[in-house]
């Protein structure tokens, strides 16, 4: 009879379920009173359905609770005890508070650059408001199956697009490439860098004047200049219509003024923009379709399919040459930056693999400093057991636990936040110059401060969410008793962590040793000359080659150098490129040789080595007809002895008399070019090797004298040889010290994450260590039984990474032709490396805890 | 007129809860209606009516014995408070004055059954 008195517990539950608390009691009484008095009444059928509809006609506002119980609370104060509480928790452990707080602001700090870069990167050319319809013509030259894809394009090629292909193309423009230019306006002298244009330049790439228009390229007799130009020039005086001396030969107006390109464009550096049809732009005379010698852009009419205008007029230049296979196509302005390396006559990448490579980088890094910060909040808030079984004793639910290791944790991101605003400002100079970049931090973009606080947020929240969740699940009865112990479960995840972080720092470690390696590699190799003390000075004004003699011979006198030559070229770049008939040469083959100006006197003043026969005499007037040739321009002509043989350049016959040693002069990972020698050209450079027995500012300083005695109009400028022929290295060292750097914060930021969790391993084990000490353990078996754990993550991580680091490192080698090949020593110096850190890492909190007195360990409680 | 906001089934439930004095709780007050007035009371009717004269300060309430026909549960017992008292005695008075004010002319209507 009893048990058959309940009411249908489906809606006693639900009338639970909804009923305010306070009420729920007496209510529920009076329904259970009710439903008895019915049961005896009208039986239990009846009475169930009344139950059920008193139940139903309950279920109103008044009785039914509201969503939040604790509206009324002001939660203010309880926000204030909680940064309190975690502010204390953060000063009581100044070394975890410290190492995650670092450890996470180095990681955005590295991340934020990182973004930054690739940002400049991808923004690269946005500076154009025509971006999307601009395009560079590119020629792709195929000969005996292998093509060469190039932005220097035949003078004709403008024209003919210009003319037959209208509709497509709103302008076109030629454009010489940025050259060098020696400026005088009365007093002031100096060099910049400009470029011959043709008059649509100007309104194609949207030059911002400051003064001045776009017409003034029309006139053959004005040009534009840049702003920076015009004060350096002028001053505060107005620029406009001032005449301008150039390379002391030729005299131009300034036309306008406009804003100086952004160092983040195609053309940053232009500092002025000459016009197209002056008779001293030899280009503008050049006809021949086989004679490549300038740039050439276009811009695209609105609706026109880049690649369909790329399609037709692929075939324009083919017809006008027969001795290889030539075509054209556009390659997009918002491309250019990024994808520079063709392959087949299409775009295969180039830059934008770094932007990946250290896009992925930062990615990692961030990973890292992420997944320290989670695993030390956890392992700390394991501490902290006891506090969320105190605080729900006392009377908090868990929302409020929730929050409150919420906020700690968003707290601790937050300041990681600000300490990593100020790393990333004071580290941007350093990071542009090593990154050759002008970025700064863009304070006022709300993008980019929306994107760091959803950041940290983020961040905060997720390294947050374990304690939150995990603990404030507990029961306080528990907890209280000591039953709490994190088990086996809650340490795997933080071992793959170890893991994860490990693999990518010793990926890192060895890529970045690889590319050093590589670099010196190429360093090491033989130049072919000797390049100390030898300077180059560039022969601009007609004065100083006419004096030319006289000052070799002055300095020679004085004996400030050892040497001096003449040359067409500087000895750390040449790039002339021609081809050459000789006996027997097959009639289809078509390649391309270096060819360089010399006097008599180069070889000596270089220092080359000559394999085979003689170097010029300056004795012999039949020399002007004579040519060296190098080891491989004769490996290439196929003669057993090439000494003697006849060779033909732009229809003059050469006689060949000596042999050189293969000299770098293009990039030291590339096999050796082709090249040759010969007396009768015209030269440019002056080479000389000063005297190493005079120190060499004093020798420089004499030098100077000389030359402002016999040249006094023109500055004197050179360049040292070592110092150009360093810029061959430029790329690849900036990448390797980019990932070097980043390679060295990775490991920084593991290192701490694996200190801190050492730390509370050791910590956690305080009582068994005591033990085993008392029970005669050693220090050294104790600290074995610390580190051997680690050790074992190193050694798996070990594993994983240098199969991926040997793949992607392989890859990266293949581009270049004079490289090293990878061996084991390598990654064995860098495994034994981390392990060695790792170990020293771990031993210091293992010894630290093997180090302790059991009696302190056992006695605390 | 404001100050004294008491509707009709509240009335009703307030002047029951006095009639009952010391023994109004939930089930007797429901009870009580039901004989006096002879119409049906829902619980979820009585208890919101319940809780908006606590809310106003009429009645006051306080937790009683459990027994055992309510399995336990406390029976809450009601009482008339000072303030609620005023107010029954305002509605009271209105009520009055406004018989009052009916000439009796109006009220001649034996013959109209309805």
């Amino acid at each position: 009879m009893k048990t058959r008195q309940t009411p249908p517990p489906l809606f006693l539950c639900f009338f639970r379920w909804y009923c305010h608390p306070r009420l729920v009691d007496h209510i529920e009484g009076d329904l259970l009173e009710e439903y008895l008095k019915r049961i005896q009444k009208s039986g239990k059928r009846k009475a169930n359905i009344h139950f059920i509809i008193d139940v139903i006609l309950l279920f109103r506002p008044g009785i039914i609770r509201p969503f939040n119980q604790y509206k009324h609370t002001n939660p203010a104060a309880m926000y204030q005890s909680y940064f309190k509480i975690a502010w204390r928790n953060l000063v009581k452990n100044k070394g975890y508070s410290s190492i995650n707080i670092v450890g996470l602001a180095i990681g955005m700090a590295v991340a934020m650059s990182i973004a930054l870069w690739v940002w400049d990167e991808v923004s690269f050319d946005s500076y154009f408001t025509n971006r999307e319809r601009l395009a560079q013509v590119m020629v792709s030259q195929t000969n005996e199956g292998v093509t060469y894809t190039h932005g220097t394009v035949q003078m004709p090629l403008g024209d003919a697009l210009r003319n037959g292909y209208a509709s497509d193309f709103n302008s076109v423009s030629l454009a010489s490439g940025n050259n060098s230019f020696m400026l005088t306006h009365n007093e002031t002298k100096l060099p910049a860098n400009g470029m011959w244009v043709q008059h649509e330049f100007s309104s194609m790439f949207t030059l911002k004047m400051l003064s001045g228009n776009y017409a003034a390229l029309n006139n053959p007799s004005t040009m534009l200049i840049s702003s920076s130009l015009a004060k350096s020039l002028f001053g505060e005086d107005d620029a406009l219509n001032k005449s301008i001396r150039i390379d002391t030969r030729f005299d131009l107006v300034v036309g306008g003024v406009y804003e100086d390109f952004p160092y983040n464009t195609t053309f940053q550096g232009v500092k002025m923009l000459l016009p197209w049809d002056n008779k001293e732009n030899w280009l503008n005379r050049q006809t021949a379709w086989t004679n490549h010698c300038g740039q050439l852009f276009v811009l695209l009419n609105d609706a026109v399919d880049l690649q369909g205008a790329s399609e037709k007029i692929k075939a324009v230049p083919t017809s006008h040459i027969d001795k290889w296979k030539e075509e054209v196509m556009l390659h997009p302005m918002s491309d250019l930056h990024l994808y520079n390396a063709f392959e087949n006559g299409k775009a295969s990448g180039g830059r934008i693999q770094f932007v990946w490579l250290f896009g992925v980088i930062g990615v990692f890094v961030l990973l890292l400093a992420c997944i320290n910060f989670m695993n030390l909040s956890t392992a700390r808030s394991e501490k902290r057991a006891k506090e969320v079984g105190i605080r729900k004793t006392i009377g908090s639910i868990r929302n409020q636990i929730v929050t409150q290791f919420l906020s700690e944790s968003i707290m601790l991101s937050t300041l990681s936040l600000v300490i990593s605003l100020v790393l990333v400002e004071l580290s941007l100079p350093y990071f542009n110059m090593i990154a050759d970049k002008r970025i700064a931090v863009p304070w006022e973009s709300t993008t980019f401060w929306l994107i760091i606080i959803t950041f940290t947020l983020f961040t905060g929240l997720i390294a947050g969410s374990y304690p939150a969740f995990y603990l404030s699940a507990f029961k306080p009865v528990k907890i209280l008793k000591g039953a709490f112990i994190a088990g086996r479960s809650a340490v795997l995840p933080r071992k793959v962590l170890v893991v994860v972080q490990f693999t990518v720092s010793l990926t890192l470690i060895i890529g970045t040793m690889i590319i050093f390696w590589q670099i010196q590699h190429a360093r090491e190799r033989s130049a072919g000359y000797n390049r100390d003390g030898l300077i180059t000075v560039g022969m601009y004004s007609t004065e100083l080659r006419k004096n030319v003699e006289v000052i070799k011979n002055e300095l020679l006198q004085k004996g400030v150098i050892e040497s001096m030559a003449l040359s067409s070229q500087s000895p750390a770049h040449f790039s002339n490129n021609n081809g050459i008939e000789w006996r027997g040469k097959d009639p289809g083959l078509v390649v391309f040789f270096r060819n360089v100006g010399v006097t008599p006197d180069y070889g000596k003043t270089v220092g080359w080595k000559l394999i085979k026969g003689r170097d010029f005499s300056p004795d012999l007037p039949s020399d002007s007809s004579a040519i060296i040739v190098n080891k491989n321009a004769a490996r290439i002509m196929g003669f057993e002895d090439p000494l003697g043989e006849v060779v033909t350049f732009r229809g003059k016959q050469f006689t060949v008399i000596g042999v050189t040693e293969d000299m770098i002069t293009q990039s030291p990972y590339a096999s050796s070019e082709p090249s040759f020698f010969i007396t009768d050209d015209w030269m440019g450079f002056i080479v000389m090797r000063l005297s190493e027995s005079v120190p060499t500012p004093d020798a420089l300083d004499k030098v100077q004298k000389v030359f402002k005695k016999h040249d006094p109009a023109s500055p004197f400028n050179f360049s040292f040889v070592n110092a150009d022929y360093a810029k061959k290295y430029s790329t690849e060292e900036r990448i390797g010290n980019l990932s070097a750097l980043f390679a060295i914060l990775a490991i920084f930021i593991s290192c701490l994450g694996l200190f801190g969790l050492a730390s509370f391993v050791a910590e956690q084990r305080t009582k068994e260590i005591g033990i085993r000490k008392v029970l005669g353990a050693t220090v050294v078996s104790i600290w074995k039984m610390l580190s051997k754990e680690f050790v074992m993550l190193t050694f798996i991580a070990c594993g994983i990474a240098i199969p991926i680091s040997f793949i992607l490192m392989d890859k990266w080698l293949v581009q270049y032709q004079y490289r090293i090949t990878i061996t084991w020593q390598l990654f064995a110096i860098a495994a034994l490396g981390i392990l060695m850190l790792t170990l020293i890492t771990v031993s210091f909190q293992a010894i630290k805890a093997a180090w302790a007195s059991p009696v302190k360990n056992l006695r605390s409680e | 007129m404001k100050k004294y906001q008491l509707g009709e089934f509240e009335e009703i439930v307030i002047l029951t809860i006095g009639i009952l004095y010391k023994e109004a709780y939930g089930v007797a007050i429901k009870s009580e209606i039901e004989t006096r007035l002879s119409r049906n009371v829902s619980m979820g009717a009585l208890h919101t009516a319940l809780v908006r004269l606590e809310d106003k300060g009429y009645i006051k309430s306080s937790e009683g014995e459990s027994t055992e026909d309510r399995m336990g549960r406390p029976r809450r017992y009601y009482q008339i408070t000072a303030l609620g008292k005023k107010a029954m005695e305002h509605s009271k008075e209105t009520r009055n004055a406004l018989w009052k004010a009916i000439p009796k002319v109006a009220l001649d209507v034996k013959l109209v059954s309805s």
